[in-house]
């Protein structure tokens, strides 16, 4: 017998948010000292310590075994559960659906989930870079990758020049503008306006977003992600043991992960992402449908990823992304507000943005946003995508009333 | 950057010396597919011919590129066009369409295949329009 995922509704939650950003977008100190420094944040915003911890979760920051490097650097010795699952950008959320499923089966009991980077910082002093010891990953594999095969003799440009084709692909297809994708980035940096922490506070319009250079076409430099340093941590517990701690508990109500290919070339359909099937999985775990969200996080590396999040998480149908964002609808008048940190468009995007989404709804849920603050949210969504428009995975998150 | 070429590809880029366009075919469900690879992606099958391609197609999406990254293996300079090409064999490979002004590429367009020389005897297949 199959168990049902809802039972699984609402048993694990998120107890502990933290990140570190910078307006200049620069971070100093190495990536495992900025991991440190959010542990212990997140530890402190729970109200937990370091030896409640028995699973730990992170997958960039040291060479090849991120869970164990980082465990023992912190002193844990004995975690009932270790978790390294890499997806990209959508790790996070990932990890967070592979945490509550240990936690809720009695795996371990305090999760730590954590995320650092520093692609400025490290280019400033020369040294690392941001992808995480992943070109020393890819000089021990040596041999075969489909990748340099297939698709870097033709100069496509990673991970551009994959959504700039997408972005093709849905404006041939549907009728999908530059105007229209231009209004997902002003619409972003209303919502940065608000955040003395975002990146990017000035606001802006579409003609500026079409008048900046065109990158990979029909992709604009403000059609893309920032580059910043970042850091996060997340620490999740029981639902019992949530309840006694320090501040409101995030109850994770339901998870969904999946990815459709690895490169580009191999995206089954320019159009429609794997959260077509992550998105849908999570609402139904959760008992929710996309009109039930209040605050809904959606990754931003570019204006597509919005577009094609959107419709396929069924906030919209399928091709009419383009219209419904085009009345500023995301925006904080709008109907569907998102990204209301300022995303990665304008806040801050470290290269696996996934984290920040995450700890942006649990602050939602937990009314402490400030000027940015959506009124009465019970109910968010942080949805992750990593790759190349390969990896999703959707998390709704619920406030103790929507148990 | 020129390709690398794999163990499952060697046919492939054997037959490019004599600009032969091949495609690895299953003999168990009797599909092609793209990229070559040890096994078939349908059913797992390790069965594979390489049968020659028409070498027709049409462009599924694009990229133009402004601000390229990695310098391409074949002699282009920006703006250059990355296209996915829909083959007439009804299986689909990243390349690039010259021949024409990059920003006149579009979806649907007819494309044929073209070769463009590697610094050790293969060519690259590229695409040009069809007319
Ligand atoms: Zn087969």
């Amino acid at each position: 017998m199959s168990y049902d995922l809802r039972e699984a509704r609402g048993k694990a939650a998120i107890v502990g948010a933290i990140d570190a950003v910078s307006s200049t977008g620069v971070l100093e100190g190495s990536t495992r000292a900025l991991e440190v420094a959010m542990i212990r944040g997140a530890l402190e915003d729970a109200g937990l310590t370091i030896g409640d911890v028995d699973g730990i979760f992170a997958c960039t920051g040291g060479m090849m075994m991120h869970s164990m490097e980082l465990a023992e650097y912190l002193g844990i010795t004995q975690p009932c559960w270790t978790d390294t699952t890499q997806t990209g950008g959508s790790s996070f959320e990932v990890l967070v659906e592979h945490a509550a499923a240990a936690i809720t089966l009695g795996h371990c009991e305090v999760a730590v989930i954590v995320y650092a980077m520093n692609p400025r910082g490290a280019r400033k002093s020369g040294g690392g870079g941001g992808m995480g010891g992943m070109g020393a990953a890819m000089a021990m594999m040596g041999g075969e990758s489909p990748q340099m095969e297939w698709e870097m003799p033709y100069g496509l440009r990673m991970p551009m020049g994959g959504y700039a084709m997408s972005a093709d692909r849905h404006m041939s297809q549907y009728g999908t503008t530059s105007e229209q994708l231009a209004q997902i980035a002003v619409s972003t940096r209303e919502w940065a306006t608000m955040n003395p922490n975002a990146r990017y506070q000035d606001p802006l319009t579409i003609q500026e977003v079409l008048d900046s250079p065109l990158q990979c076409g029909p992709l604009h430099k403000l059609d893309c992600c920032l580059v910043t340093d970042g850091a996060g941590a997340l620490v999740m517990t029981s639902a019992e043991r949530a309840r006694d701690l320090k501040k409101p508990a995030a109850y994770v109500l339901g998870t969904g992960t999946s990815h459709t290919h690895s490169m580009p070339s191999a995206m089954p359909d320019l159009t429609v992402t794997a959260g077509a099937v992550s998105g849908p999985k999570a609402f139904r775990m959760a008992g929710v449908t996309p009109n039930d969200v209040d605050v809904l996080e959606m990754y931003d590396s570019f204006t597509i990823t919005v577009l094609l999040a959107l419709e396929d998480l069924g906030f919209v149908k399928k091709g009419e992304g383009g219209p419904f964002v085009a009345e500023g609808v995301l925006g904080p008048k709008g109907s569907r507000p998102a990204q209301t940190n300022g995303g990665g468009l304008s806040y801050t995007h470290p290269g696996m943005y996934g984290m920040f989404l995450l700890v942006e709804a649990v602050r939602q849920l937990r009314g402490e946003c400030g000027p940015r603050q959506i009124e009465n949210a019970e109910i968010a969504v942080a949805h992750g995508c990593g790759g190349v428009l390969s990896s999703t995975s959707t998390v709704v998150l619920g406030t103790e009333s929507t148990l | 950057m020129e390709p690398k070429a794999s163990s499952a590809s060697q046919p492939f880029w054997e037959a490019t010396k004599e600009q032969k366009f091949l495609l690895p075919w299953c003999k168990d469900c009797e599909k092609p597919f793209w990229y070559p690879r040890v096994m078939c992606p349908h059913c797992l099958g390790e069965s594979i011919e390489w049968k020659e391609a028409s070498g027709q197609g049409s462009v599924y999406a694009s990229a133009v590129h402004w601000k390229p990254g990695m310098p391409p293996a074949g002699d282009l300079k920006p703006p250059f066009v990355v296209s996915l090409i829909d083959l007439e064999e009804g299986v689909r490979m990243l390349s690039n369409v010259i021949g024409c002004e990059a920003t006149d590429v579009h979806e649907g367009m007819s494309v044929k295949i073209t070769w463009e020389k590697l610094s050790d005897g293969r060519f690259l297949p590229q695409f040009e329009p069809a007319s």
